[in-house]
């Protein structure tokens, strides 16, 4: 009986950070809600356990139910009928798992029924769902949406909505259309109030994820005329109220068990979300930040599954007379992996705890006012998230296609066959790196950390934690990188020309994505005392030098009208 | 209509994951070094129990288990997955009974408990594979038994109609209640441990376990009857000594000899129908097959 998160003793160390005292009592306002619900904890430590214990659900259902029905859910796939969505068998499966389970809301407010854990563990919990099957995260990690209708709904549909999410009952989120696509600003759904305040919606979504689901967030046009960002406004559409069918499911190369729809709204009754006006502007950026870091998280899911894979079956495959595993040209890919693979995690949950910080601050806010210390720090700690969710979503992302490409490497001709998972797990890696958001969308969301120096506080920041003796010659190699990173960004931010920086933007970012994951990695092993993570943290540290080195070669030796070379005609 | 129903569930050593060190030299178990889990059959009883739970709303699930003091584990993992509630029956007399002392002192608990409607269990033990303790307490008890159930159909005017899976298909069969069903491995799977129920009750505690806590931990634990499971010992439960443990275990258990098939006859046959006709009948006639 596997567990995916007992057998994966790392993730538990990641529950110990010293952040998450503070993330927990901010969280649980010093445990006040103990006296109320009989599910909350009593202490720090409670709560720690209590993570540790439900995750250890998480474990179980993953690696038992979740991740035995991925192979059928993967070839069933859902269908269409009379314009609703039947999911695969093992997706109804899984779904009613979750939710005798009780994974449903899982980060929301215990008076709407939900667990207040959080974003950290449950970000934790969406790795390892993603490992067990990467399509069902995507309408498990939904429940990601209650956050975006608590931030900005008001008390009345915080009430009406929540708890049906809590109880199970899935989200999805209405954004693209067919001419709205990274470019959300071209949104063409029509919203029109209706004399009684609700409103209707008409039109065509496109590529909507979960489109079937029972309680939707709708980006649509809501003042006439208008043709920018400025003109939208975002909705709550309920099912039960109808107007919304599903003309057809899209026939993907990946995640085959979570059903992308096309949708048509006629008349569809919906009520407004927030202020008119801030749908695209301010509560769609918030739930992309969301979505991003689920999709990190989707990600370092497909990491974790595509390494092991590879390594049962580079143990167990015998050429020339010994396991694959024994030839330096495999087991360095297995070691590479590896460390792409914690590398990502490492900045996954630290860009969770960051989120968490600024979070619980807002969440306060909404209580009583704060001291200008707390102000201080809830900017500080929205700034480092902001600065490492389209880090982390790029990254991670990136590598994970990329261990789903090793993975299937090591399995030779029999990995280009249907028999083995790592073919479902080539298909699947591949879409993380383009929803929410390109690789290319997530640089220019990152690219101002580099020029504003963001990134280059954080790397301080790590600079000044403690180091084991062991890793101290990794520290040593990070901080030549750093003084390289910073005389790249000197060079291209000199130049003060857009084009070049657009042109460089990916380059210094994946430098300072490298050079953050490996100061992560060396102070999570020195921390925890991991020798996985130590491994790790040489391994990736190599490599994180030699990208490093390379980008910073070509950005010296690279003048700004050299960009014309690459233009087309 | 609200139902008390009853789980016969037990602990057992995880006979599935067998390492090299699973048994002593002397061709006991070694118990040490299987991790306790619960029968998995008795998960499917759970499971069906639960079910049950849900279609009749105000009904309780209660469960039954005999065993060392550590068996309320089990219970936890229960009430974690739904159970309202459990026993643990526990006591030294009741040590190192076979099927017919264990069935007598679990029926004995049964009385005990009293008002029941029905009595749910898994169909065996992976420790031990009788199957005989879930129909030996209906004996006992003088009420039907429905064995090899697969799924409750139905349960309704003092019936329960049940899908039993038999060797060569399925049967339905309709008993009067109560009576005592046991589940098949082939039925629904349990449901999972509920995140809310887990945080809520991972501090139950039997008598023997809170007596090991701090007095401020067992006044909190005394201010939340909830968190208070049940012990009951051979006396409490009105057993006959001469009737449990070992007095009242008949079974006695000679040799045990550790058998470890191979391969070592094998004989070739060509691509011939005769031959393989020829072969099938002399494995009937030694009842190799059949």
């Amino acid at each position: 009986m596997a567990n995916f998160y007992t057998d994966n003793p790392d993730l538990k160390l990641h529950l110990s950070h010293p952040l998450m005292q503070k993330i927990v009592e901010l969280k649980e306002r010093n445990f006040t809600e103990a006296e109320k619900y009989d599910y909350a904890p009593l202490n720090y430590e409670d709560a720690i356990d209590n993570y540790d214990k439900v995750l250890e659900i998480v474990g179980d259902l993953c690696g038992t139910t979740i991740a035995d029905n991925a192979e059928s859910v993967d070839h069933q796939g859902p269908h269409v009928e009379k314009g609703r969505v039947i999911y695969a068998d093992g997706t109804q499966t899984n779904l009613e798992a979750c939710r005798k389970a009780g994974l449903m809301g899982m980060a929301m407010p215990r008076r709407f029924g939900g667990l207040n854990f959080p974003i950290t563990p449950y970000i934790m919990a969406a790795d390892i769902v993603s490992r067990a099957d990467t399509g069902f995260e995507n309408l498990w990690g939904l429940q990601d949406c209650a956050e975006t209708l608590y931030e900005f709904g008001n008390d009345d549909q915080r009430e009406r909505f929540i708890p049906r999410v809590c109880a199970g009952e899935t989200m999805s989120m209405d954004l693209t259309e067919p001419d709205a696509g990274s470019d959300l600003q071209s949104v063409m759904l029509k919203a029109t109030e209706q004399p009684d305040g609700t409103w209707r919606l008409n039109g065509v979504k496109r590529f909507i994820t979960n489109g079937d689901s029972d309680i939707h967030l709708v980006l649509a046009r809501s003042e006439d005329g208008t043709k920018d960002g400025r003109g939208l406004s975002m909705f709550i559409y309920d099912k039960r109220d109808g107007g919304v069918d599903v003309r057809r499911i899209e026939n993907k190369m990946g995640i085959k068990g979570s059903p992308t729809c096309e949708l048509t709204y006629k008349n569809a009754k919906a009520e407004l979300c927030g202020s008119r006006r801030l749908g695209l502007i301010k509560y769609v950026m918030a739930l992309m930040n969301g979505a991003r870091l689920g999709i990190a998280a989707q990600s370092v899911g497909v990491s974790e599954i595509a390494y092991r894979e590879a390594l049962a079956y580079a143990r167990e495959r015998k050429q020339f007379g010994k396991a694959i595993i024994e030839f330096p040209a495999v087991f360095e890919m297995l070691s590479v992996m590896k460390a792409k693979l914690d590398a990502s995690r490492a900045l996954l949950y630290e860009t969770a705890r960051y989120v968490d910080m600024y979070k619980v601050y807002e969440d306060i806010a909404r209580e009583r006012s704060l001291t200008a210390e707390e102000r201080a720090e809830m900017k500080k700690y929205n700034r480092l998230a902001d600065a490492c969710t389209p880090l982390v979503k790029g990254l991670a992302s990136e590598y994970c296609n990329q261990n789903a490409y090793d993975c299937i490497q090591i399995h030779g001709g029999s990995g280009f066959m249907k028999d083995y998972a790592c073919e479902r797990v080539y298909r699947d890696a591949r879409i993380t790196s383009i929803y929410e958001g390109t690789t290319q969308l997530q640089v220019v969301a990152a690219i101002r950390h580099v020029t504003t120096g963001t990134y280059r506080q954080l790397m301080d920041l790590y600079a000044e934690m403690e180091v084991s003796e062991e890793l101290m010659p990794v520290k040593e190699q990070l901080l030549k990188l750093m003084e390289l990173y910073s005389a790249a960004v000197a060079k291209v931010n000199e130049a003060a020309d857009p084009q070049y920086t657009d042109f460089m933007a990916r380059r210094l970012v994946e430098m300072a994505g490298n050079i953050i994951m490996t100061w992560l990695l060396v102070t999570d092993a020195s921390r925890y005392g991991s020798a996985s993570m130590a491994k790790s943290a040489k391994v990736y540290g190599k490599m994180a030098q030699a990208e490093v080195e390379k980008h910073s070669d070509f950005i010296a030796n690279f003048a700004p009208d050299q960009v014309e070379i690459y233009k087309e005609a | 209509m609200s139902l008390n129903i009853i789980v016969l569930a037990k602990q057992v050593p995880d006979t599935r994951n067998v390492g090299k060190d699973a048994m002593k030299e002397d061709g006991t178990i070694n118990r040490a070094a299987l991790p306790a889990i619960f029968n998995p059959e008795d998960l499917n009883a759970l499971e069906q129990a639960l079910r049950l739970k849900d279609a009749n709303p105000g009904s309780t699930v209660t469960l039954l288990t005999m065993g060392l003091p550590r068996a309320s584990e089990i219970i936890r993992e229960a009430i974690f997955r739904g159970a309202d509630a459990g026993i643990v029956l526990t006591d030294r007399a009741l040590g190192g009974a076979d099927t017919l002392a264990t069935s007598y002192s679990l029926a004995q608990a049964v009385k005990k408990f009293g008002n029941y409607d029905i009595i749910l269990g898994g169909r065996q033990a992976i420790d031990g594979d009788t199957a005989q303790v879930g129909p030996q307490i209906a004996e006992k008890l003088g009420i039907p038994q429905v064995t090899y159930a697969e799924e409750i159909l139905d349960l309704k005017d003092g019936f329960v109609t049940v899908k039993r899976r038999l060797e060569n298909g399925v049967e339905t069969v309709k008993a009067p209640l109560p009576c005592v069903v046991t589940v098949n491995g082939s039925a629904a799977e349990c449901r999972p441990r509920n995140a809310k129920r887990l945080m809520k009750y991972k501090r139950a505690v039997s008598p023997s376990e809170k007596a090991k806590l701090t007095p401020e931990q067992q006044a909190w634990i005394d201010a939340r009857p909830y968190l208070n499971l049940q012990e009951w010992g051979a006396a409490f439960v009105e057993a006959d000594p001469e009737q449990i443990g070992l007095p009242g275990s008949p079974t006695k258990v000679k040799a045990i000899e550790n058998v470890v098939f191979t391969a070592k006859e094998s004989r070739r046959l060509d691509n011939d129908d005769a031959q393989i006709e020829e072969l099938v009948k002399e494995l009937i006639t030694n009842h190799t097959i059949g």
